[in-house]
């Protein structure tokens, strides 16, 4: 039987770009100097799957680099290698190179062979310092003993012929014995290896009184006499794995085999530092800035953009295998099944009063009607959070990105995450990953100061960068805070005078000077750095997000940090809508974006300069958008008194609509007029009405746009 | 060989490897348009449906007579005999709005759906040789989204190029040269 294995290669890319995400995590966790084995065993696992994933598709350029991390790291779990900072640096810089490769794999272009080489290279070099500490310290077997234990760690298939056994440190967590596991029957496995003596130590022991007859409490050195291979060894530990601590070592036995063992774990602090610089802290020096830079430039520049359409190009002219797939949990999935089951019991309830329907049964009719009508609401409720993904998918990739670029700056930042289960819209997800990583990029190069300048403030030392995600009225709201300087809003002034933006002779208020950073061109960074400066992006920041129908604003105040604040749709596919006709046709308002609709009364428009019609609204005055003259609509209602102005806002800037009459409200679902047509001003999108007629959407920023350019 | 349905309104956008090869069965639907035959390929027909009220899109070309449901797709429907810049007529009972698949390099295939006077019958041709090129008019007739004339007994059909003819990017274009016109045209009244 034939079984096609393409269907699965793209789990497989998928599950390793997630493994490479607990990488980068759990590396960022680790501590240089203080490693948390269970991390380090996290990160193992992870890269494990990879090499083991990659194997079975035949990508042997991403088998053979991860082969050497999970060397490294496996050199890292054994305590044979030191975590040193650099070593951490290095691997992060390798899961980079990992996901690049997985990521020209999956569209099935070329992978960067050079970069792969040398960062294999550095690795190699990373593990390669270990074998002259081993090597001076034991001129018994200079140089073949520490490749026989690198050959043992790396291809753990091939039988270590010097090594007489394993010692094994075997500490079940008490619960292990509730899993159904006995460490019984493992040694019994393991004396089917080969001569095994077990040593247990009671230290753990409770007294009588507090013992717990189904918890463990023993934990067992042992020792394995024969040839049996380290992996076969783990095999055995398999089912435990996670539910104890276990050290497999090659067992040793003569002084000269001793000695490198215990040296390598107190000499190795010292020899890497001398050899540090010449060995492996000078290539990725080198290979760093430029790799920064570029990365600093394409977010700035628009070239990420770019560089993003092209490959979706790419891969939409790819077959459909490559279709992008989110995965759901499974309560989200059972939910949606229930409203299924309901839904068809609601059927079944309508169909049997059709049968016979007389008019005495008419209360039932309407009680079955509202019950499709609950069924109809919960389903499309659920079925569209099945396309919601907890925010935290994008903010983890901060810790990262401060790590990093606060590392690049010399900038002490602690970094704090909240709202990280808030759901949004995937697509939406999608859109706003790169504005988000300019911005906190912004607040890292521009909002915090460096640390000595923060302690002449009497400000702490660290600086904070904040990211925070909620619900609130029917949108979701991003932040992005820092408590740095703050904007400057003389600098900006000025800026906004020069360019000719502002008239000088004008007062404005805060927010329209700080309006000034998303217009292209203007940067208040006194020098360009890596990482921003260049004016440009806010701009691009900005339509990112309009374009997914979110807005963008500002608060800042000298001295004590600036929050951005991101305000999105919880969903792209459905809103509440207001229908409205003009003239013959029939429009729809999204309801989010109404303020209120009022009549008007002869005193409250105003004239200026002659043509511009303003509406005299709760103390503000509001441009007056005649719809059917921009839609040049016949028929429509032209007396201001006897029509409805609905008044609206987006952007922050309010207009009354000016509309025949208002219809019901009603929830629509967004369609594409671009797809089968073009892109239409003012409107953005359509839908199907209840009749089944078309209904169009109108787009209430661009509206707010088309006003203030005609104005 | 595929078996091909004659039923028109089951015709589906069947790939349309056919359209290369010359030695086969064409087949063109012939429609009427102000008293002249015309001819579509076949294989571009996704379903004929008769003519219901669409919705207006406002600052649309005057020939695009607005977008209609069509299964929850929005699909734009264009007046032919506008499109040709003839007279438009009352829509009645045999109006019919044949509902045409476009293809377009930079924007992927389109639905759209185009008012015709009413539909006569599927056309066989199978000689591609029977088809003969469009003579030309010079500039006072716009032959470019004719492919080809048929000869049928007394009668000539038109074979026309939807890709051409119902390119919503030309349509805007069209209508902009049309809208500068007539507005200089007002600036010369005025």
């Amino acid at each position: 039987m034939a079984i096609d294995i393409g269907q699965f290669v793209q789990t497989f890319f998928e599950e390793s770009l997630e493994g490479l995400d607990v990488m980068e995590a759990g590396l960022l966790a680790l501590q240089p100097g203080a490693a948390d084995l269970e991390q380090i065993n996290t990160i193992f696992r992870a890269a494990h799957s990879i090499k083991g994933g990659s194997g079975t598709f035949g990508f042997r350029e991403v088998t053979g680099f991860t082969h050497v991390m999970e060397t490294l790291l496996d050199q890292m779990r054994n305590g044979r290698l030191e975590v040193t900072g650099e070593a951490v640096n290095t691997l992060l810089e390798s899961v980079d190179c990992l996901r690049e490769m997985l990521v020209t794999l999956r569209e099935k272009a070329d992978i960067d062979e050079a970069r792969v080489e040398e960062l294999r290279t550095q690795l190699e070099q990373l593990l390669k310092q270990n074998e002259p500490a081993v090597g001076s310290a034991a001129p018994v077997a200079p140089s073949p003993q520490p490749p026989v234990s690198l050959q043992t760690a790396a291809s753990p298939k091939q039988p270590a012929p010097d090594i007489p056994g394993w010692r094994i440190a075997f500490r079940p967590h008490p619960d292990l014995m509730h899993r159904g596991n006995d460490p019984v029957r493992i040694f019994r496995e393991l004396s089917a290896l080969g001569e095994l003596t077990t040593l247990p130590d009671y230290r753990r022991l409770p007294s009588l009184a507090d013992l717990k007859p189904e918890d463990c409490y023993l934990s067992w050195e042992l020792e394995l006499r024969g040839d049996a291979s380290r992996e076969a060894v783990a095999e055995v530990f398999a089912w435990v794995e996670d539910e104890c601590d276990l050290r497999i070592e090659p067992l040793t036995e003569s002084v000269s085999a001793d000695e490198p063992e215990l040296l390598t774990s107190s000499d190795l602090p010292e020899p890497p530092a001398p050899s540090e610089p010449s060995a492996a802290s000078k290539p990725p020096a080198p290979s760093e800035p430029p790799k920064a830079r570029v990365s600093a430039e394409e977010a700035q520049q628009g070239e990420l953009v770019r560089e993003r359409r092209k490959s979706a190009e790419r891969r939409t002219s790819m077959a459909a295998a490559d279709s992008s797939s989110i995965r759901v949990s499974i309560d989200k999935v059972d939910a949606v099944i229930n409203l299924v089951g309901e839904l068809i019991t609601t059927q079944s309830m309508l169909s049997a009063l059709g049968v016979d329907f007389e008019m005495g049964r008419l209360d039932k009719l309407h009680e079955a009607l509202d019950q499709l009508d609950r069924n109809t609401r919960d389903l499309q409720e659920h079925v569209m959070r099945i396309r919601m993904l907890p925010v935290g998918s994008v903010f983890n990739r901060f810790p990262r990105i401060v790590h990093d670029v606060s590392e690049k700056l010399g900038k002490l930042v602690e970094l704090r995450i909240s709202g990280e289960q808030t759901e949004i819209d995937k697509t939406v997800i999608e859109k706003i990953g790169d504005p988000l990583v300019h911005l906190v990029r912004n607040s890292l190069d521009h909002g915090l100061e460096p640390p000595e300048e923060r302690l002449r403030q009497g400000k702490p030392e660290t600086g904070n960068i904040m990211l925070d995600a909620y619900h609130k009225s029917g949108s979701i709201f991003i932040e992005v805070s820092d408590d740095g300087r703050g904007l400057d809003r003389e600098a900006l002034l000025r800026k906004g005078l020069e360019s000719g933006l502002l008239k000088p002779s004008e007062e404005y208020s805060d927010e329209q000077v700080y309006d000034l950073i998303f217009h292209p061109g203007l940067s208040t960074a006194k020098q360009i750095s890596d990482v921003s400066g260049r004016g440009v992006g806010m701009d691009v920041v900005r339509r990112n997000i309009q374009d997914v129908g979110g807005n963008i604003q500002i608060a800042s105040q000298a001295g004590f940090g600036t929050k951005i604040t991101i305000c999105l749709p919880l969903t792209l596919a459905i809103l509440d809508g207001q229908l409205v006709t003009v003239g013959q046709d029939c429009y729809i308002i999204p309801l989010l974006s109404i303020i209120e609709s009022v009549q008007a009364r002869p005193e409250m428009i105003n004239r200026v300069a002659g043509r511009s019609e303003v509406l005299r609204f709760r103390g503000q005055h509001l441009p007056i958008m005649r719809l059917y003259e921009l839609f040049s609509a016949k028929g429509a209602v032209t007396d201001l008194q006897k029509g409805l102005l609905v008044v609206v806002e987006a952007d922050g800037r309010q207009i009354g609509l000016f509309v025949d009459d208002l219809l019901g409200q009603q929830q629509v679902s967004i369609k594409s007029l671009e797809k089968n047509f073009r892109r239409v001003a003012g409107v953005a999108g359509a839908t199907i009405l209840g009749d089944g007629r078309v209904g169009l959407i109108l787009d209430i920023s661009g509206l707010v746009r088309i006003n203030n350019t005609v104005l | 060989m595929e078996t091909r349905t004659t039923s028109l309104t089951t015709v589906g956008a069947r790939n349309s490897k056919r359209e290369t090869v010359t030695e086969e069965n064409l087949q063109y639907l012939t429609f009427n348009l102000a008293g002249e035959s015309y001819g579509i390929d076949i294989l571009r027909v996704q379903e004929i449906r008769g003519w219901m009220p669409v919705t207006k899109v406002p600052n649309a070309p005057v020939f695009v007579r607005g977008v209609m449901n069509l299964r929850g797709a929005i699909v734009p429907v264009v007046d032919l005999r506008l499109r040709f810049g003839l007279e438009s007529v009352e829509y009645t009972k045999i109006t019919v709005v044949i509902v045409v698949m476009v293809r377009s390099e930079q924007h992927g295939d389109r639905t759209i759906g185009m008012v015709v006077d009413g539909v006569s019958d599927v056309l066989n041709i199978n000689n591609a040789a029977e088809i003969k090129d469009a003579p030309d008019f010079g500039a006072a007739v716009n032959t470019e989204f004719i492919s080809g004339l048929v000869a049928m007994d007394s009668d000539m059909v038109m074979l026309l190029d939807v890709d051409r003819l119902l390119s919503i990017e030309e349509m805007f274009a069209l209508e902009n040269m049309r809208g500068t016109e007539s507005r200089s045209v007002v600036a010369h009244a005025s």
